[in-house]
């Protein structure tokens, strides 16, 4: 005897329901906790008390602004973002380029190299660094000295995530082209720079991403590697958090969530097409 | 027709670019073997042969993304061999295309043109006369673009994104990007292999036209036979890495010069035979009459003819009688197959007879073609077992496995130790062997060699008898005996380890 099961419609739409839940409790109900916090009071009357308080603390206008602790803050913290990715970018992607083209069997292995770091606890490494530094006598040696341990080990901690991207997308660079340009008559320094450059574009901005961000809030390596005197954002919002002082702690976390939108405009993030779209080079 | 208008193009005998003597190996593997070969200006040659064959590799040589191993490369008769790509007058169209991707249209075509210097003489305020590298004007580029794009029947694509082309209208950005350079020679991998059977027919004529009418050279590779006798002046048919004949399409069709170029151009019967005497040949157990000679005497040779040149008559008319065993048809002909005793014979005709009747077939001697049977060696593929002997042709036997690494001994537990210390377990690898004819020997005593099997032909060759052994699987060895032995004997073949001459066979498909 033979019974006609109900056929089971699983419609590929259905895959997506856990991806959008998900997405719904971790990202869209915090960030909306966040967004009230930084508009409301304590009684839970909506307010723009604190992004007064952020910008204007002491009725000074812009001039008291620029010169607040947050702004400084702020400001410091994209410095050292910004020049722990170019150093990052410098050292990542010639590194990148050699494993992608060295004619070794075992390219992995090579790249391995650079990942294994990876998998040792960040903070010991960070504090084998710090140990370094006093051994070396920088450690909390000036002001300037403590923002350029910080730098320096947010370019050891952040170089892999560079260096995959990059190394992604140079692997796939198809050979041809290069021959292509060279048949057209580049010469070797010409054709990468007409050809292998603009088609890692992809790589280099997701390195970017990966990098300039993280760096703008890990202030584990900032504490350790400065004796605590180099603040940057992530501290500022700790620091908030741990003095119960939420609403204020919530608004600069929407300042920074402003840094970040701008970054991924400014790389190209939001570009509906494939060819320039940057995000699918970071699915290493 | 097309032929002796396109003969117009040649400028007599200029010879714009000679090979000589070029070889090609890959990690010691040869590609292409002593390749020699000249190419007139104006000519339209093609390389054409199965994949694998060196074609694409000699084309990337003259293209300069190879160096030759050894041999040289002349350029109007200057010596080109180690010349970076970027130095030479010669542009590519790639197999795959290749058009850059983040580049538009316009874009693309212009590349070349942008990296060109142009050198120019003027006289400095001091009166002396300097020679200045100038880039080239961008109306003068943007000019030439469009011209190109005319050419390739693109106008007005100049602002589309590659993503956005059908493959053909790649394919033409493609030429249009190599021709828009002027270049001596434009070198074309395979363009046509992407493209549907349609487009590729109008490509191909399209292509024909395009290389008449802008009078460069074009060195062409495909492995697609019809389309080497559509579109070239000369045709050079490559295998193994070496060149098999070269010639007319004309010529290489109606005169192939081995079984090799038959079977590859066209569709052939090819029979094995010997020939008694000059202009006479016997096969399928009678004898024709032809045009060839110059053989020895009974000397077993290599007879092609064409399907077309198989005439069906009534069964009494007939040299060779057989019957249909099947008719297709083809459009403009009909395929049919009729078997003669132990013999298919394949015949092209615009009537058909009916399977199953009883035909006459003639071949007029014009239609035979006699060539000369290629045998130098035994070549067999074998697999080396555990204890390092060699498993091939149906029997096994001992052999010197350490002749497949250069200065690589064995050790005490018969693994193979290599020149750099290395310890290889050979067990079940692949291997070409080769013995040669006169070092195979027959015996009586069965246990005796490591393979056997029954005579099936003995020719005498005044000095030896040439016998063809064959096992009980159908692999047949050649040899050479001074001695005579019977047809149908069961004998064994004893072969010396050191006349068993083994290379590691390497996987297809990864060089060409």
């Amino acid at each position: 005897m033979t019974k006609t099961k109900p056929k089971l419609h699983f419609s590929r739409k259905l895959l997506a329901i856990p991806y959008a839940l998900f997405l719904a409790v971790f990202v869209v109900v915090p960030l909306l906790i966040v967004v009230y916090y930084a508009f409301t009071s304590d009684d839970g009357k909506f307010t723009f008390e604190y992004v007064r308080v952020f910008f204007d603390k002491n009725g000074n206008g812009l001039k008291g602004f620029l010169t607040s602790y947050n702004f400084k803050t702020i400001m410091r913290s994209l410095f050292i973002s910004f020049m722990s990715t170019i150093v990052c970018l410098l050292i990542a992607y010639p590194v990148a380029y050699i494993i992608a083209n060295c004619k070794l069997k075992n390219k992995s292995t090579l790249l391995l190299l650079f990942i294994v770091p990876m998998w040792v606890n960040f903070v010991l490494r960070i504090n084998a660094l710090k140990e370094l530094f006093v051994w070396l006598g920088t450690y909390n040696k000036s002001d300037a000295w403590n923002i350029v341990n910080t730098i320096i080990g947010m370019v050891y901690d952040f170089l892999p995530f560079m260096i995959l991207p990059i190394y992604t997308t140079i692997i796939k660079i198809d050979k041809s082209y290069l021959e292509a340009a060279k048949d057209l008559g580049a010469t070797p320094a010409k054709a990468f720079v007409k050809v292998t450059l603009p088609l890692s574009k992809a790589g280099i901005v997701s390195g970017i991403s990966m990098v300039f961000l993280p760096s703008m809030t890990n202030y584990v390596v900032s504490n350790y590697l400065s004796f605590r005197n180099v603040k940057i954002i992530g501290k500022l919002i700790d620091d908030y958090f741990t003095g119960d002082l939420w609403h204020d702690g919530s608004f600069i976390s929407l300042i920074l969530l402003l840094f970040m939108f701008l970054v991924t405009w400014l790389t190209g993030g939001f570009d509906e097409d494939e060819q320039t779209n940057t995000r699918g080079a970071s699915l290493w | 027709m097309a032929i002796t208008t396109a003969k117009n193009n040649l400028d007599n005998n200029t010879k714009i670019i000679e090979l000589v003597d070029v070889c090609k190996e890959f990690d010691g593997v040869s590609v292409v073997e002593n390749m020699s070969f000249y190419v007139r200006k104006g000519e339209f040659i093609t390389f054409l042969g199965p994949s694998g064959c060196g074609k694409t590799t000699t084309l990337r040589m003259i293209a300069g993304f190879e160096m030759p191993t050894s041999g040289k490369i002349l350029l109007n008769g200057k010596d080109i061999s180690h010349l970076p790509p970027n130095l030479r007058p010669v542009n590519t169209v790639f197999q795959k295309y290749a058009l850059f991707p983040h580049l538009n249209v316009f874009e693309n075509v212009a590349f070349g043109l942008k990296q060109k210097r142009v050198e120019t003489t003027y006289v400095d305020k001091k009166g002396n006369s300097k020679i200045k590298k100038e880039k080239i004007p961008k109306a003068v580029i943007a000019e030439k673009v469009k011209k190109a794009l005319e050419i390739v029947d693109l106008s007005g694509f100049e602002k589309r994104s590659i993503s956005t082309l059908s493959g053909g209208q790649q394919q033409r950005i493609a030429i249009a990007r190599a021709i828009v350079n002027e270049p001596e020679i434009l070198l074309l991998d395979e363009p046509l292999g992407a493209l549907d059977l349609k487009m590729r027919k109008e490509m191909q004529l399209e292509l024909k036209a395009m290389h008449k009418r802008l009078g460069i050279t074009f060195i062409y590779v495909t492995h697609d036979q019809e389309e080497a006798l559509t579109m070239s002046d000369t045709i050079v048919v490559m295998a193994d890495g070496s060149i098999q004949q070269i010639g007319t399409p004309e010529m290489i069709y109606n005169e192939p010069k081995n079984t090799f170029v038959a079977d590859f151009i066209g569709e052939s019967n090819i029979f094995t035979g010997v020939m008694p005497k000059d202009g006479q040949v016997r096969f399928c157990g009678k004898s024709f009459e032809c045009l060839d000679g110059g053989f020895e005497k009974d000397e077993p040779v290599d007879i092609v003819v064409r399907p077309e040149d198989v005439e069906i008559k009534p069964v009494d008319e007939g040299m060779l009688k057989g019957k249909v065993t099947s008719v297709i048809f083809k459009g403009i002909h009909y395929q049919i197959l009729v078997q003669c005793g132990r013999y298919e014979i394949e015949i092209q005709s615009t009537s058909a007879p009916n399977v199953g009747d009883t035909v006459g077939l003639i071949i007029k001697p014009d239609g035979i073609h006699v060539m000369k049977k290629k045998f130098r060696v035994n070549k067999f593929t074998g697999v080396i077992t555990k204890r390092n002997t060699v498993e091939f042709g149906d029997g096994e036997f001992e052999c010197d496995v350490t002749q497949l690494y250069p200065n690589s001994h064995l050790d005490e537990e018969g693994y193979l130790v290599t020149a750099k210390g290395e310890k290889l377990d050979l067990t079940d690898t692949e291997v070409n062997v080769e013995v040669g004819l006169h070092d195979i020997t027959m015996s009586d005593n069965l246990d005796e060699g490591g393979a056997r099997g029954n005579i099936i032909s003995l020719i005498y060759k005044s000095e030896y008898y040439r016998y063809i052994v064959r096992t009980e699987n159908e692999e047949d060895y050649v040899l050479a005996c001074e001695d005579l032995w019977n047809e149908n004997d069961l004998v064994s073949l004893i072969i010396p380890k050191d006349k068993i001459r083994l290379s590691l066979k390497v996987a297809e498909g990864g060089k060409q």
